[in-house]
């Protein structure tokens, strides 16, 4: 399965997922530029991303915990996510997310 | 005037792996002083997941960030290391006698004989909204923390957050300034609930503006901020402003480190995996700032690390001495460093 990533210079990128990775190991395995600092502990905030429109329906809403997490970013987009909360399946192969800037590493 | 201290072990960072050296280095007899920039112990542990789950400490099925650091503490009680929090080390220069002497910003100069980086992904800092053009406010008109209150008397403050630290100072604040908007994302708030009550109620009286809405851009000259321009769900707007407190809490940041001479491995320190040494021998880099082949990043690695950075580490405080490797379950000498014998 794939997902597709746009980072946050605008380059497009095609990464190959494993049904049960959070995305975010699948972007940052890729080497891409997400900080992702707490591991996936919903803890940091530092692997936002937006969820492209045609998505949003399947990867669904951010839960409360996330939700506060995002407080501590000052670019929140109505489509905004952790990516590190979002599992590969089948359902999300194409998925498409764009990298915040608020992800980025130093 | 800057105080001097003198000690066989500088470890920069109080972190699990910085806290488990102290133990390693204590059945050695070397003496710990550890500088942190947080204000407690812990690290990672205490500041970004206290009360999440660990599934993965040797003989501990569970047991959280908090915890772990309490036994930590309660593990290395016997050693007495001294720990200096709320600093962070500025830099650190070789001796002629190849000892090392380092300073803080908090004025302090520590000689050591051996150096132990133990600060994992380096020292927690405020979170930089990514607004264009930010830099150029810091420390002129743009704040992370309210060092003085004098700096705000009379000024058009704006606070953006929804935690503790953005309502206690909007709070504490509104006594004193000429103008003060409280700008969050939402109406929620994780702040506790009777500040935002009192918040609420300000807002009610007239004496703060409450905007839901994020920053999009900064105006001002030479430092000195004008306008703060929001993007709200009622449009955007600019909020006239000679002061902005950002309160997006912490975020790592390799700081000091990268100029400490160090080989370093994307924003890692390279070590040996015999004495966990940097490149600058006396330099000792545990957990989860360094690197080396098959490095990962876990807690239980940073132990191990601990374990014979402390031999190494021992070889140079008391050099051509012999050093027994015993056991804390069968030496009455290791106990007796314990207080259990």
């Amino acid at each position: 399965m794939k997902i597709l990533v746009t980072d946050q210079a605008g380059v497009d990128h095609e990464l190959e997922g494993l049904e049960g990775w959070r995305v975010m190991e699948v972007i940052r395995d890729w080497g891409l530029n997400i900080k992702a600092e707490c591991g996936g502990a919903l803890s940091c905030a530092t692997c936002h991303v937006y969820v492209d429109k045609d998505w949003l329906d399947v990867v669904g809403p951010p839960s409360d915990e996330e939700e506060d997490m995002l407080d501590s970013v000052g670019d929140v987009r109505p489509n905004s996510r952790l990516c590190c909360q979002i599992l590969m399946s089948d359902a999300l192969d194409g998925l498409k997310v764009t990298l915040a800037p608020s992800a980025a590493k130093d | 005037m800057s105080t001097e201290i003198t000690t066989d072990v500088v470890v920069i960072g109080a972190g699990p792996c910085g806290l488990f050296a102290a133990f390693e280095l204590g059945l050695l007899d070397l003496k710990c002083h550890f500088v942190d920039i947080l204000d407690r112990p812990g690290g990672q542990c205490a500041e970004l997941y206290p009360e999440k789950p660990i599934y993965d400490i040797p003989g501990f099925p569970v047991v959280t960030g908090q915890q772990l650091t309490d036994n930590l503490m309660a593990q290395i009680a016997p050693f007495g290391p001294e720990f200096h929090f709320n600093r962070m080390v500025n830099s650190i220069v070789k001796q002629e006698d190849g000892s090392f002497k380092l300073t803080t910003d908090a004025d302090e100069v520590f000689h050591a004989k051996v150096v132990v980086i133990a600060a994992g992904g380096g020292s927690f800092q405020p979170k930089r909204p990514p607004v264009d053009g930010i830099e150029a406010y810091e420390n002129k008109s743009v704040f992370y923390s309210v060092r003085k209150m004098d700096d705000f008397r009379g000024q058009d403050v704006v606070i953006v957050g929804g935690g503790d630290s953005a309502l206690d100072w909007t709070l504490n604040l509104q006594p004193i300034v000429n103008s003060l908007t409280l700008v969050h994302r939402r109406a929620v708030f994780k702040a506790a609930p009777a500040s935002v009550n009192k918040m609420q109620e300000l807002v009610a009286e007239g004496k703060i503006n409450f905007l839901t809405g994020q920053i999009a851009k900064l105006d001002g000259e030479d430092g000195q901020l004008t306008h703060v321009h929001l993007t709200t769900d009622a449009g955007d707007l600019a909020v006239p402003a000679t002061r902005l407190l950002p309160f997006f809490g912490l975020t790592m940041k390799l700081g000091p480190v990268a100029d400490w001479g160090l080989e370093l491995n994307d924003n890692t320190i390279v070590v040996d995996t015999e004495k966990f040494q940097t490149s600058v021998p006396g330099i000792f880099a545990i957990g989860d700032i360094n690197s080396y082949p098959g490095k990962l990043k876990l807690i239980l690695s940073g132990f191990h690390e601990a374990a014979l950075m402390a031999q190494a580490a021992k070889a140079i405080v008391a050099p051509g001495e012999r050093v027994v490797f015993q056991y804390t379950t069968s030496s009455t000498k290791l106990q007796k460093k314990l207080g259990v014998a």
